[in-house]
C-alpha cells in the first residue's frame, strides 16, 4: 500500500471530493469512488475502448490514466449525456438503430462518437468508421452502430 | 489487472524531473502512458516510483529552428496530426500519424513516449530513422543531443542513461516539396504494424536527387534501406527501378514471432518498401492497395 491522496474530480460539471492511492486508475475511481458505474471496464489495457470518457474535450481510455493525473481537468461521462429525463441523440439513435445488444460496450461508444461529433459536426462517412474502429463489440457486427452515429450526426446537423 | 503500489511524484519542471531521477531507487517516467499504464495493468512492470511528466512545463510544442522540426518530448500525437506545420513541412510524419494506435490513444500519446518506449514497430520511431533526427536529452550533467542512429541500441532499448530525460526530438527538414508516403501492413486498422516503410524523396529534372528509405517492424530497430537509397538515388523513377533496387530488402536480418515469420517480413520489406517509393513517385494512384488505410 501507498499513501492516499485527497484528491477532487470534476465529473460532468460536479465536483467529487475522494481519498485515491495514485495506482488508481480514472476508470476504477470513476466507478468504486464516485459511483458513476455507467462507464464500464472491459479489457484494462487499452485494447477495447469501453472505458472511453472524455477529459478537457479530448477522447481518452480511462484505464490507461491515473485518476491523480485527471485533476482540475473537465471529465465526462455517459451519465452526462442525457438532458434531463431527454436522452441524447446519439443515445437515441443507438436505441432506434439496434446499436447494441448487450449494451457493455455501448457507454464507450456513445462518448468516442460525441467527441468525435462534437470536434466535427459535418464528420464524413469514412472518417466516422476510421474513428469507431477504435472500440470492440462483440455483438453488432458494428454495421447498427456506424448506422446510429449517421443518423445522430445527420440529425444533429439538421438540428442546428 | 490493477497497477502495483508505487510512490507518485508530480515535478513541475525538467530539473526537478531530472532531480528525482537521479535520486529514487527502481524509477519510472510516465509520458503519455499508452505504453506504460497498459504494462503497470499487467504488471509487466513494478516501479517503486513513477515520475509523471504531465504537468512538467515546457516540454511540449512544435517549432520550426534552423531548418529542422523541433518538437518538445511530451507534445501528443494528436497535437503532431493536426499541425498545420507538421502538414506544411513534413508529409511523411503526417502520415505515419495516421497509423498510430487510434484516436483516443493518439489524445494521449506523446512523441517522446514512443521513442523512448522503441517499439520495433512504433511509426514515431521510423520516422525519426528515415529523417535522421536528433534526440535531445537532459540529465544531471545537463543537455546532450544524440543522433537518431545512435540512439537504439538494443530490443526497446534506448542509448539514454538512466538519470536522463528525452526533452525534445528535432527532425532535419527535406527540401519544400520533396515527397514522401508511409505506409504498413498489419491485421486490423489500428494494430501494430507487421511491417512498415516510409519512403521519402527529392526529386528534380526527372531524376531522384535524394532518397530515404525506412522499413520498420523487421528488426529490433528501423532499418534504414541504405542499399536501395544508393541503387535509386539518380536514376529516374519508375516502379521497374524500385521493384529490383527493393529485392535487396529479402535479405534484411529479421525478427520472428507468433505474428510472422522472418521469411514473411523479409517479403513485406521489399513489397512495402518498393510500394512506398512507388507512393511517393506518384506512382501509385491508381494501385489497389493504395487506399488510405
Amino acid at each position: 500500500m501507498t499513501d492516499k491522496l485527497d484528491i477532487t474530480l470534476n465529473v460532468n460539471g460536479r465536483d467529487y471530493p475522494v481519498r485515491v492511492e495514485p495506482r488508481r486508475t480514472l476508470v476504477d475511481t470513476l466507478r468504486d469512488d464516485c459511483g458513476l458505474t455507467g462507464t464500464h471496464i472491459g479489457c484494462e489495457h487499452g485494447v477495447c475502448g469501453a472505458c472511453t470518457v472524455i477529459l478537457d474535450g479530448a477522447a481518452v481510455r480511462s484505464c490507461l490514466m491515473f485518476a491523480v493525473q485527471a485533476q482540475d481537468k473537465e471529465i465526462r461521462t455517459v451519465e452526462g449525456l442525457a438532458d434531463g429525463r431527454r436522452m441524447h441523440p446519439l443515445q437515441r439513435a443507438f436505441m432506434a438503430h439496434h446499436g447494441l445488444q448487450c449494451g457493455f460496450c455501448t457507454p464507450g461508444f456513445l462518448m468516442l462518437a460525441t467527441n468525435a461529433l462534437e470536434r466535427n459536426p459535418d464528420i464524413g462517412d469514412d472518417e466516422l468508421r476510421d474513428v469507431l474502429a477504435s472500440n470492440l463489440c462483440r455483438c453488432t457486427g458494428y454495421q447498427n452502430i456506424v448506422k446510429a452515429v449517421q443518423a445522430a450526426r445527420d440529425e444533429m446537423r439538421a438540428g442546428k | 489487472m490493477k497497477p502495483p503500489p508505487f510512490q507518485y511524484h508530480d515535478p513541475k519542471t525538467v530539473a526537478e524531473a531530472v532531480g528525482l531521477l537521479g535520486r529514487l531507487e527502481n524509477a519510472k517516467l510516465l509520458a503519455g502512458g499508452q505504453s506504460l499504464m497498459p504494462m503497470l495493468n499487467m504488471r509487466f512492470v513494478l516501479p517503486d516510483h513513477v515520475i509523471d511528466l504531465n504537468r512538467c512545463e515546457g516540454l511540449a510544442g512544435i517549432k520550426e529552428a534552423g531548418g529542422a522540426l523541433e518538437i518538445g518530448a511530451m507534445t501528443r500525437q494528436r497535437d503532431l496530426e493536426f499541425s498545420d506545420l507538421v502538414k506544411a513541412k513534413c508529409p511523411l510524419l503526417e502520415q505515419a500519424i495516421q497509423h498510430i494506435g487510434h484516436r483516443q490513444t493518439r489524445n494521449r500519446g506523446t512523441i517522446g513516449g514512443s521513442l523512448c518506449h522503441l517499439d520495433p514497430a512504433a511509426e514515431l520511431v521510423s520516422v525519426c530513422a528515415a529523417h535522421d533526427a536528433t534526440v535531445v536529452v537532459e540529465g544531471p550533467n545537463g543537455r546532450r543531443e544524440i543522433a537518431f542512429a545512435d540512439f537504439p541500441v538494443a530490443f526497446m532499448t534506448s542509448s539514454i542513461e538512466l538519470n536522463e530525460i528525452v526533452t525534445a526530438v528535432r527532425l532535419p527538414l527535406w527540401a519544400p516539396g520533396h515527397k514522401a508516403a508511409f505506409i504498413e501492413f498489419s491485421r486490423r486498422h489500428g494494430d501494430f504494424a507487421i511491417v512498415s516503410a516510409a519512403a521519402m524523396l527529392e526529386i528534380g529534372g526527372g531524376k531522384i536527387t535524394r532518397a530515404s528509405v525506412t522499413i520498420g517492424g523487421v528488426a529490433v530497430a528501423p532499418h534504414r534501406a541504405r542499399d536501395v537509397e544508393q541503387a535509386i538515388t539518380g536514376q529516374a523513377p519508375s516502379s521497374d527501378l524500385f521493384r529490383k533496387a527493393c529485392e535487396s530488402c529479402r535479405s534484411i536480418e529479421a525478427l520472428e514471432d507468433i505474428h510472422a515469420s522472418s521469411s514473411y517480413r523479409q517479403h513485406l520489406a521489399a513489397v512495402l518498401s518498393r510500394r512506398a517509393l512507388e507512393k511517393a513517385a506518384g506512382l501509385a494512384d491508381n494501385a489497389p492497395w493504395n487506399k488510405v488505410h
